[in-house]
């Protein structure tokens, strides 16, 4: 069983199309991953499906880097 | 990549424009999920579609109620898969002048007509995206262009659509997702019919081919729209009218 980390780090790396060795926790989706509106759109959905949660729309505008996520499931386990 | 098992969605299939989309789609190869809002309406698709050799069926939706579409979105995608080619056809007319335009018979037209296809582009288009390829085509009319006596609701409704449909077109065209309309003129279906005789005839002289058209004829140009052969063009509002709204 993976750990909250690689799972997040996968989903990023399927969605935004960039290897998973060169995401790092403190990744921007937008700026150091290149994602633009849509995508960080999908990466929630994405997320949201990966770990059967509901991200409301406050709390994903939140959610910007690879850290933020990986927080937003762990405190929402 | 052809539309050939692909699962396309038409709304409002039992009759009219939508039931000559469904046949149309089915015989390009799709897997057809007709919608209406009875349970003998969603039965008549299905038996239609049986009787044609196409694949697919009926389905109950009720275009003014996300939860019915939210539903009816999830039950395609489990029973077929998700539905990638969707056509927007759905609609009602409730005429009135504007002076004696009642609130209530503003809001279903403006319901049924235009937030259901903000309900249906929203809940299909999370399959869409994944697959990065898709087909919207929603069903406008000639009257949101030239307007239309006693049809403020209904060509505020079909105009709105048309402004959703650039600009849905805009949003989604980095995920190879087409967004078009087509507008109908004055076509044979239930909906026309309704008319007078007498504002039947003046129709005629204003239509260069001089007749209604058949269901069919829309039906072509929706096939096409969501055919890959139209693969390049998004944002669209195809004119299929005999002629009679000329720009």
């Amino acid at each position: 069983m993976s750990t909250i980390e690689e799972r997040v780090k996968k989903i990023v790396s399927e969605q935004l199309g960039v290897k998973e060795e060169e995401i790092t926790n403190a990744s921007s989706f937008v700026d150091d991953l290149g994602a633009d509106s849509l995508d960080t759109v999908e990466l929630v959905m994405a997320l949201e499906e990966e770990f059967e949660t509901e991200i409301p729309d406050e709390e994903a505008e939140k959610i910007t880097t690879v850290q933020e996520a990986i927080d937003y499931v762990v405190s929402h386990q | 990549m052809s539309i050939e098992g692909k699962v396309a969605l038409v709304t409002g299939a039992s009759r009219g424009i939508g039931r000559a989309t469904a046949y149309a789609l089915g015989k390009m190869g799709a897997i057809v999920v007709g919608t209406a809002t009875s349970e003998s309406g969603a039965q008549s698709i299905s038996e239609g579609l049986a009787e044609q050799g196409y694949k697919g069926k009926g389905y109950v939706l009720n275009v003014t109620s996300q939860e019915s579409v939210d539903s009816v979105v999830k039950a395609i995608t489990e029973e077929f898969s998700a539905p990638l080619i969707v056509i927007n056809n759905a609609g009602i007319t409730q005429d009135n002048l504007l002076m004696r335009m009642k609130e209530d018979e503003w809001d279903s037209v403006i319901d049924t007509n235009l937030k259901s296809v903000y309900r249906i582009a929203k809940a299909t288009m999370r399959g869409m995206t994944k697959a990065r390829w898709g087909r919207i085509v929603n069903i406008s009319s000639v009257v949101a262009t030239m307007g239309n006596m006693g049809q403020s609701n209904y060509a505020a409704a079909k105009a709105g659509m048309e402004g959703f449909t650039r600009a849905m077109a805009r949003e989604v065209a980095s995920r190879n997702i087409t967004v078009n309309a087509v507008a109908p003129g004055f076509i044979a279906t239930d909906m026309t019919h309704a008319l007078p005789e007498e504002q039947h005839k003046a129709l005629l002289t204003q239509i260069p081919l001089a007749r209604l058209g058949q269901p069919e004829e829309i039906a072509n140009a929706v096939a096409f729209l969501a055919s890959e052969g139209a693969s390049y063009i998004t944002g669209e509002t195809l004119q299929v009218n005999g002629g009679m709204n000329m720009r």
